[in-house]
């Protein structure tokens, strides 16, 4: 789990981060803003500073926060001037968007705020529906709107061109202020919570934004997206009462407490209605004192009452957000937070420190214990905080305010903030302070709690404070808020509507205190006694915020224990080790291991000839299990299976697998030797525990040994012994060699084959069905690699994993597993299924059909029942973790609701509804989950959906190797700082593009091709060592009529599949012309395509036959590619159905030439000249 | 870099080559040949030594055969130990092979228990697994286990199949996570200057200060003579599997590395010979 950030506020104002492995506060930069109260998620952090200011504060990412903008320039033929700017009178702007009804020159585009920033000019468009237009980027219709063409006809009246420009949000990494809307705000804001990014599907950075005014109304913020963090415009959310604090969890809920006391809970919140519908009152858990704070999670509900006392919500859920009682918890808070995981935060009433509630899980949402989160704050060691709080605890002069802030937090702008007063809160603060009032220390450099102090020292202290300004603008309880009560009309008194941007006391809690019963959980803050005060040096906290804080009951985190074991601890989940990484290199184990040699040395060398004490014998392991047997009707039977294992002649273990079956009550048997089996392959088969066995021969047969055991775990026990038998009799042990093929099944499973020099080898390879096949732990979606032993996997959910070199996981435990080198992996899966239905004349849709029809819950094809009930995860391995919900993420479009509409079943379906149609369907996605271990690490924070890795040419060892990948969003990002020491690298570095790319890779000489989603292909420009970025895409056409979907580059050849499973070969590719002239079709049924470094061709074939089955999804292999026919010829099919990937791309290894038939030499380096002779040989076979 | 697994793999095929002669004193109907072996320092000696029973056999009238037992200079040696605990505490620094001598008479009850046949060493290996899953988990994984699993510990260790028998002890030397190690770290001390058998104490991996205790601190507890002081020449050897691991090596990585099958750490404390 990647690192992530806390927060918390400090009495002074101060905002700290903590991060999950960090072991101290580290202050926030910008360090000269106050802040009141933040509110966290993952991406980004929203402050109310002292000013009363919203502050947003977007983390800095690898991929920037970019928005294209986009105008469209319309010209008219006409017989005079040909194609001009002069319009006819009723035709669209002559600068517009896309559909010409707005107007929109260029120059009218605007920055949105001071955040952004232009990246270049204007440019126009040269790129139309995947294909090149002519330069200048026109395309022509007839008439405005009409369909376009990027070729011009003679009957060509107008024509358009597109105009682009990005813009790039800049603020990345500092407290940005949110520009205020002076006219529709008239008062500051209170609270603000941030949540609901789980509420849709949309990519991370759309948010829910709400915030509290100190008249009690809440508001909520339009329009924060990924591309626009700041949202648009506050807009007013009416209220049954008044409110003083509110709080918006990831999900659906969202809570808030009235000054009364009780507390309402918004209702009706989802997808299409963020703001959610109306409100319901919920009473406060104790009858007599009122809730003061609320803070909710996805499932849970966490509340303060006066007292302090904390209380959670039982049943809470999108369902019921009300839930249906209170529990007591032990402590007493000022505050809690729940962060991300239903994980639960507080502040202690005592000694205002940040507790964690530990024991949080999914099924004990209320955790077991507060434990005090006890750290350091940076710029605490480096110097004496105690001096500077003495110099606060003493005088209030101006010099003694600026000693006291500055000093704590950067002894370096000291002078200057004293001297200059950059800002002006900081500087109107307590600067007329007298001596007297010193004894509430430092605290008046906090507005925040000036607050408190107003009360005490009653108004005439604020007007201290702020002198000349506040005086003459004093302000009335306004009668608007009928329920406030009127001993609350103080709190207006001192409320400055025009200089609310000054440092400014809050009036809230002001009353507050007054009134002895706080409502404000701010106010219950009670100022420490000068003296303790002034001893501590605790941090005392005043707010935090773990809403973008990634940790869970399992995760360890570097809080609590300091000792230098953590990471040890970490790891030793795996079984058996303390020894992992520091303890690896201790002398004290090298010690031990030079000692066991010679030991054995001293002990045995010499005594070799001595009989063994104890005989090796056979050993048979027998067990039941179900065999999906051989003859028709197929189905699962009852067998008895055993392998024995013995030693070979050369020491080599060997053994037989025997599965002994009942064939019409006759015993009998079938048998595998261990060294025959090529691979032990778990199959996905949701009610069953299933794996298949093969060897050359079933594989040519396509029809494996299909086993089923009882249990996860006798599967797991089996596959681990299995492997480990089939390793030792082939004496393959430890980590994947550099050169391994790796491949992925549709399980998610990882496979690993060490190639010989004779799989490439001409004209007669190992056949591929004769590929050993071994398992490695962890769950992928897709793998890539290359030579030097950089590997990158993703996962389902998009997930960049680097392979650590270790060897098992997963259910390979103990000896056949490394030690270290392997953590824990986890890949969320959505699972998908219909409702469908059918309309009739008298009831409208429903979910009654036609006999002939499908089931009314269906998969995708119509052909199998998919209830929600009765479907489970894909395997046993996954488990639910959300509910059922409507999908509207599919690709037809769909209407609010969900459904998308055809004449019948099964056609194409759109997302509307029109008179010719007459069934229904929507689909359904549930979440699942799966939790493994296997060697890999996670890269975070960017979710990818391709990689490729440079494979260096044969004697090539270049130091950091290039990485391309792209973003799920679409992005091409280039890694930097990947060597083979370092394979996770360092950094993204991001490259523009027109459009969301889907493919990349990169051939051995750095050549990046990569696949947009419009299906072109595009190659990269001048990337070099010196350049690893390159400078500019050049634009390729895809084959007529198809959209590639896939690239793969090797030392020469490029070839692409298409979404039709075509796949291409690039013809004419020379050092001097990299783009080639044009496609070539090689074969069909292809899913997927890896070209290694030599050129050497493998693909993932949608269907091969074989003797007893058909297979879908196999590993092939390219036959009689060679230097001079880099097409290849034909096929052979290796091991299959269920493959989803392979690369080829470590395999560097020279192939072995049979001496005689390679009579005519073949030149090491490639040249153009050779390129084109063999262009001539094929075009003239 | 080697792994850890290395350790175990040179811990289980720890070999020690052994001399049988039979004692001057037994009957004989022609001279006894020497029966030279290659023991596993990992099993007990009543366990691995059918061959050498039948050698000597063949040259002894039945009726003269009593129970076998084995002496090493004068010392019966006790089969309940593991054979290597035996050799480092008896003979570790002699000349090879270790030479035994076999008596079929004269049984010293006091010092030896009887072993008619294997299950009473199935019994006291087990035993032995189970006061150190008691010591470790408190018996939890022991207990959960099924009695074929039992079955799989003992077969694995009977004839010395290493996979087969670490399948199932892998189980034994885990721990959860959130704990630092085992309960208790399960060792024993022998010397062969005391009567007393050996130490055996409870002590845990880890201080309640979170300090990781080292062979050196569990010396100091529990031994602190076999500890050299400052200055001093070492007087004795610490020698665990025919080792001598630095004192600064974690226990809890002792207990699961260098553990015997029966997942005691037998650490034997042997004077330093004078030349």
């Amino acid at each position: 789990m990647p690192s992530s950030l806390l927060w918390a506020v400090d009495v002074h104002g101060r905002v700290y981060s903590l991060s999950t492995v960090g072991q101290q506060w580290e202050l926030c930069r910008d360090a000269h803003l106050e802040f009141k109260r933040v509110t966290a998620a993952q991406q980004c952090c929203w402050g109310i500073g002292c000013d009363n200011s919203i502050y947003l504060n977007v983390h800095a990412s690898d991929v920037p926060v970019r928005y294209k903008e986009e105008s469209y320039e319309n010209q008219r033929w006409n017989p005079v001037d040909g194609f001009s700017e002069r319009l006819l009178p009723s035709d669209r702007w002559q600068w517009s968007d896309v559909t010409g009804l707005q107007h929109q020159p260029l120059d009218g585009f605007q920055l949105p705020s001071s955040s952004w920033e232009w990246e270049g000019d204007w440019y126009v468009d040269e790129n139309f529906e995947g294909e090149p237009t002519e330069k200048g980027g026109w395309t022509y219709a007839v008439d405005f709107p009409a369909t376009y063409t990027k070729d011009k006809k003679w009957n060509s009246c107008v024509r358009r061109r597109r105009w682009l420009r990005y813009r790039r949000y800049q603020a990345m990494d500092s407290w940005a202020k949110i520009p205020s809307q002076q006219t529709t705000l008239p008062d500051p804001f209170s609270d603000i919570s941030c949540g609901g990014w789980e509420v849709s599907e949309e990519p991370r950075g759309r948010l829910s934004l709400w915030a509290v005014s100190l008249q009690g109304k809440v508001w909520y913020r339009e329009g924060i997206q990924h591309h626009s963090p700041e949202g648009s415009v506050w807009e007013e959310v009416p209220l049954p009462g008044e409110v003083v604090q509110i709080s918006c969890g990831p999900g659906d809920l969202l809570w808030a407490v009235l000054w009364e006391g009780q507390l309402i809970v918004r209702e009706g919140i989802g997808r299409d209605c963020p703001k959610g519908t109306s409100w319901t009152v919920v009473d406060s858990p104790s009858p007599d004192v009122g809730a003061i704070h609320v803070s909710v999670g996805v499932n849970v509900v966490w509340a303060v009452t006066k007292d302090n006392k904390v209380w959670f919500r039982r049943g809470v859920n999108s369902h019921n957000p009300c839930g249906s009682g209170w529990i007591s918890m032990v402590g007493e808070m000022i505050m809690v937070n729940v962060g991300l995981n239903d994980q639960v935060w507080g502040i202690s009433c005592e000694d205002r420190a940040v507790s964690f509630r530990q024991g949080v899980t999914s099924s004990e949402l209320s955790g077991k214990t507060w434990k005090i989160i006890s750290l350091p704050r940076d710029g605490e060691r480096s110097h004496s905080s105690a001096s500077s709080h003495q110099s606060a605890g003493c005088f209030f002069s101006g010099e003694a305010r600026g000693q006291s802030v500055v000093s704590d937090v950067e002894s370096d702008t000291e002078k200057g903030a004293t001297s200059d007063n950059p800002e002006p809160f900081s500087a109107s603060v307590d600067q007329t302070f007298d001596p007297p009032k010193s004894r509430i220390p430092k605290v008046t450099s906090d507005s925040f709690i000036s607050e408190l102090v107003s009360d005490r020292e009653p108004s005439k202290n604020i007007r201290d404070v702020t002198p000349a300004v506040l005086e003459e603008e004093e302000f009335t309880a306004p009668s608007a808020g009928g329920a406030t009560p009127s001993p609350l009309d103080p709190q207006w008194s001192n409320v400055d509507l025009e200089e609310a941007q000054v440092q400014q006391p809050q009036p809230g809690p002001a009353l507050e205190s007054s009134d002895t019963c706080s409502l404000s959980s701010v106010a219950t803050y009670t100022l420490a006694l000068e003296d303790s005060y002034v001893a501590d040096e605790r941090p005392l906290w005043a707010w935090m915020s773990g809403g973008g804080c990634n940790v869970d009951s399992h995760s360890q985190i570097s809080w609590f224990n300091c000792s230098i074991n953590t990471s040890t601890l970490v790891q030793s989940v795996q079984s058996m080790t303390l020894s992992v990484t520091p303890a690896q290199t201790a002398a004290w184990r090298r010690q031990i291991l030079e000692q066991l040699g010679e030991r054995s040395k001293r002990e045995m060398d010499n005594f070799k000839h001595y009989e063994q004490a104890v005989e090796q014998s056979v050993w048979v392991k027998k067990g039941s299990m179900q065999w999906w047997r051989d003859w028709k009707p197929n189905k699962w039977v009852d067998v008895q299976f055993a392998l024995e294992q013995f030693s070979g002649p050369e020491g080599h273990k060997d053994g037989i697998l025997f599965v002994y079956y009942n064939f019409y009550e006759e015993k009998k048997y079938l048998h595998a030797f261990i060294n025959e089996i090529t691979i032990l392959v778990p199959v996905l088969n949701e009610a069953k525990h299933t794996f298949a066995i093969y060897t050359p021969q079933r594989t040519q047969q396509r029809w494996p040994i299909r086993l089923a055991a009882a249990t996860e775990l006798e599967m797991h026990d089996w596959l681990a012994l299995l492997s480990v038998s089939c390793c030792d009799s082939r004496g393959i042990q430890g980590p994947p060699s550099k050169q391994a093929i790796w491949s992925i099944t549709c399980k998610g499973d990882i496979f690993v084959s060490e190639p010989s020099p004779a799989l490439e080898a001409t004209p007669y390879p190992t056949p591929c069905d004769q590929m050993y096949w071994r398992q490695v732990g962890g769950h992928l979606r897709l793998v890539e690699c290359n030579n030097t032993g950089v590997v990158w996997g993703i996962g389902y959910d998009h997930t960049a994993w680097v392979y650590t070199g270790g060897y098992g996981g997963g259910f390979f435990q103990g000896l056949s597993s490394s030690t270290d080198n392997i953590y824990t992996q986890t890949d969320v899966k959505n699972v998908y299924i219909y409702e469908n239905q059918r309309w009739n004349p008298v009831t409208g849709y429903t979910s009654r059909g036609l006999p002939t029809d499908r089931y009314m819950w269906s998969d995708a094809s119509g052909l199998h029942e998919r209830t929600k009930t009765s479907t489970k995860p894909p395997s046993p391995q996954w488990t639910w973790v959300s509910d059922w919900a409507v999908d509207y993420g599919v690709s037809e479009g769909t209407d609010r609701e969900g459904w998308q509409y055809a004449a019948d079943f099964p056609a194409s379906y759109h997302g509307y509804k029109t008179m010719k149609d007459f069934v229904r369907r929507r689909r359904w996605v549930r979440k699942c989950k799966l939790t493994t271990t296997g060697p890999w690490q996670e890269v975070p924070p960017i979710a990818l959906s391709d990689v490729t890795i440079l494979s260096c040419s044969a004697e090539g060892s270049v130091d950091v190797v290039p990485l391309w990948a792209i973003s799920n969003k679409g992005d091409v990002l280039c890694r930097l700082g990947v060597t083979a020491l370092t394979p996770a690298g360092t950094s993204w570095l991001h490259v523009g593009t027109d459009q969301a790319f889907k493919s990349i890779s990169i051939g051995s000489t750095s050549q990046v091709w990569a696949i947009a989603k419009d299906g072109s292909a595009f190659y990269r420009g001048s990337v070099s060592a010196q350049r690893p970025a390159g400078d500019c895409w050049y634009h390729i056409p895809s084959p007529a009529k198809q959209k590639l979907k896939q690239v793969s580059v090797g030392l020469t050849s490029v070839y692409a599949v298409d979404e039709n499973e075509n796949l291409w070969y690039r013809q004419r590719v020379t050092p001097s012309y990299p783009q080639g002239s044009s496609w070539e079709h090689i074969s069909n049924n292809v899913r997927k395509v890896s070209v290694g470094p030599l050129d050497q061709v493998w693909i993932i074939a949608d269907k091969v036959q074989g003797s007893q089955g058909l297979s879908r999804g196999t590993v092939c292999h390219r036959l009689g590619v060679q230097t001079v026919t880099p097409k290849g010829q034909s096929w052979d099919y290796g091991i299959g159905g269920g493959w989803d990937h392979i690369t080829v791309r470590g395999n560097s290894m020279e192939p072995t030439r049979l001496p005689s038939l390679t009579s005519t030499p073949i030149p090491a380096l490639w040249s153009p000249l050779l390129d084109i002779n063999a262009e001539a040989n094929s075009s003239a076979t | 870099m080697a792994d850890d697994k290395d350790v175990l793999r040179d811990v289980w095929f720890g070999r020690i080559p052994t001399c049988f002669t039979l004692n001057q004193d037994e009957a004989t109907e022609r001279e006894a040949e020497p029966y030279y072996l290659l023991l596993p320092r990992v099993s007990y000696l009543t366990l691995v030594t059918d061959k050498v029973k039948k050698h000597f056999l063949k040259v002894m009238k039945a009726e003269d055969v009593g129970e076998m037992w084995f002496e090493y200079e004068g010392t019966p040696l006790k089969w309940h130990n593991p054979i290597g605990v035996l050799f480092d505490l008896h003979a570790f620094n002699t000349v090879l092979p270790w030479s035994i001598t076999v008596h079929f008479k004269n049984f010293p009850d006091r010092d030896l228990l009887h072993c008619l046949s294997n299950t009473v060493v199935e019994a006291h290996f087990m035993s032995s697994i189970k006061e150190a899953d008691a010591l470790k988990h408190k018996s939890q994984v022991i207990n959960d286990m099924q009695k074929k699993d039992h079955k799989q510990l003992w077969m694995g260790l009977q004839n010395d199949k290493f996979d087969q028998f670490w399948a199932m002890n892998r189980k034994l030397m885990e721990y959860p996570t959130e704990e630092e190690g085992f309960r208790y770290i399960p060792f024993r001390i022998y010397q062969t200057m005391s009567d007393r058998p050996f130490i055996q104490k409870l002590f845990r991996p880890v201080s309640p200060e979170g300090k990781v205790h080292t062979l050196g601190t569990l010396l100091k507890e529990m031994y602190p003579v076999a500890l050299p002081n400052d200055g001093e020449q070492k007087l004795y050897q610490v020698v665990i599997h025919g080792i001598e691991p630095l004192l600064e090596t974690p226990v809890q990585w002792l207990s699961e590395h260098l553990s015997h099958p029966d997942n005691f750490l037998h650490i034997c404390i042997i004077p330093v010979p004078t030349e």
